[in-house]
């Protein structure tokens, strides 16, 4: 595989350098029978060091995901080999089945197939709640 | 659907309504003896307790409704291993409503997103109790005449106290509130509590003594003082006397105090403060009965 050039597929960049294996882990990116390439400590002019994820299929990313991981992540859409979309994340709102309640008097840790629900409850410390007992998760960064 | 889980999904206004309800309904409780008739409501207790419980019971037969449920784990088929979900969908084909007790935090959120009838939360572990907080409302309007303008001295267990940190916030949306928190450095309010009401400008002072804080106020809320909280035996005899509330403490308070507790209590109170004109903790427990009622007739959208 060319690294350079993803023709239908997805770009991750500006991953915080030695980030990349906990966000494969997170989209579960072991799964995809596609192609995929893991560029670690790349030259970057604003963060010194990133890391980068091409994917060469055009899969759908669960955003909230990767704004829950890190914000600052920028995913490109590439189509026949151009960049036709640059997102930008945000924290997201609600997380579903994303990250676990650790509270062991929650009733999620006894019943297990209840949806994982976290609400964001302070977007400047990025910090999150359980839907069900309120404890407190922060964002990963 | 509404459903109430916890203090906040009710609005100052609906909180409000369900204090003149309930007044009405002390007043007149013939006008209400029947708005309830053919409903039923169970009362799901995961785990004892039968103050809470029966003053479910004795809200809705006092609304010509009538009750089935459990008392306890034991007795329910979660022993068999069935999820909260489960009962909650089953029993919601008997009942027109559910007040409902767990020892795990967040079961009656869990039960309300399935549920095909109102959950109340009627108190999920340490986490939230959000009747006791109406009751607790409903008295200070009823010894009061409003929810603005007082001082009010929080004693005791002000770290754990689940009571105690939902008072504080629901009393936090009205005015003119002075707090005072009254504990040992070992039980004093978490400093999140503190932190919102330094957010929303409200005033609040820290003390470890009651004698201190006794003249000035208005309402004394006391709560227990748990052996359990305390790391060492030395520490509790140590501290348990001193927020023990007796004749003697009270001769600096006001004439118009009003002591409020949660009960049950164990020995915070002396018994003999119980005969005290301003002794009101058998009176909450008269209002817990009035506002369930109100808010039975709230969720279930009947009128007298
Ligand atoms: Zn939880």
């Amino acid at each position: 595989m060319n690294i350079d050039s993803v023709r239908n597929g997805i770009v991750l960049d500006h991953i915080k350098a030695g980030a990349c294996m906990e966000i494969y882990k997170y989209l579960k990116l072991d799964q995809l029978d596609c192609q995929v390439a893991i560029i670690k400590n790349a030259k970057s002019s604003k963060m010194g060091k990133k890391d980068i994820i091409k994917i060469d299929s055009p899969i759908d990313i669960d955003l909230d995901v990767l704004g829950y991981i890190d914000p600052d992540i920028t995913v490109d859409i590439i189509k026949d080999g151009h960049l036709v979309e640059k997102k930008h994340l945000a924290l997201p709102q609600k997380l579903v089945n994303v990250i676990h309640c650790k509270n062991p008097r929650c009733i999620t840790t006894d019943e297990k197939q209840l949806d994982a629900i976290f609400l964001l409850s302070d977007p400047e410390k990025r910090t999150y709640r359980c839907a069900y007992c309120e404890a407190e998760r922060k964002s990963h960064r | 659907m509404r459903h109430l889980i916890d203090i906040t999904d009710l609005t100052v206004e609906e909180i409000d309504q369900l204090i003149a309800t309930a007044e009405d309904i002390m007043e007149n409780p013939a006008k209400y003896q029947d708005v309830a008739a053919h409903k039923q409501l169970a009362t799901l207790f995961f785990e004892p307790s039968t103050r809470t419980r029966l003053s479910f019971e004795s809200a809705m037969l006092g609304l010509g409704g009538s009750v089935l449920g459990f008392s306890s784990a034991a007795s329910s088929s979660t022993a068999k291993g069935e999820t909260v979900t489960d009962t909650v969908r089953t029993v919601s084909c008997y009942a027109d409503i559910i007040a409902m007790r767990h020892p795990k935090e967040g079961a009656p959120f869990a039960a309300s997103r399935r549920s095909q009838v109102p959950i109340i939360n009627a108190g999920d572990g340490g986490h939230n109790h959000p009747t006791q907080t109406l009751t607790d409302l409903l008295t200070i309007h009823r010894e009061r005449g409003s929810l603005n303008n007082f001082t009010i001295g929080f004693c005791g267990d002000l770290k754990f106290g689940r009571t105690v940190h939902s008072l504080v916030n629901a009393l936090s949306r009205y005015t003119g509130i002075h707090f005072v928190f009254i504990a040992p450095e070992e039980l004093k309010m978490p400093a999140y509590i503190n932190e919102a009401l330094r957010r929303k400008g409200l005033p609040y002072e820290e003390t470890e003594s009651l004698e201190d804080a006794m003249p000035r106020l208005d309402i004394l809320y006391m709560t227990r003082v748990q052996k359990e909280r305390f790391f060492n035996e030395a520490d509790y005899i140590r501290l348990k006397d001193t927020y023990v509330l007796d004749p003697a403490k009270l001769q600096s308070a006001k004439a118009d105090l009003c002591i409020l507790h949660p009960l049950p209590r164990v020995n915070e109170i002396a018994v003999s403060v119980d005969d005290d004109p301003r002794a009101r903790y058998f009176e909450q427990v008269r209002c817990g009965k009035f506002i369930r009622m109100a808010l039975i007739m709230k969720l279930l959208d009947l009128k007298a």
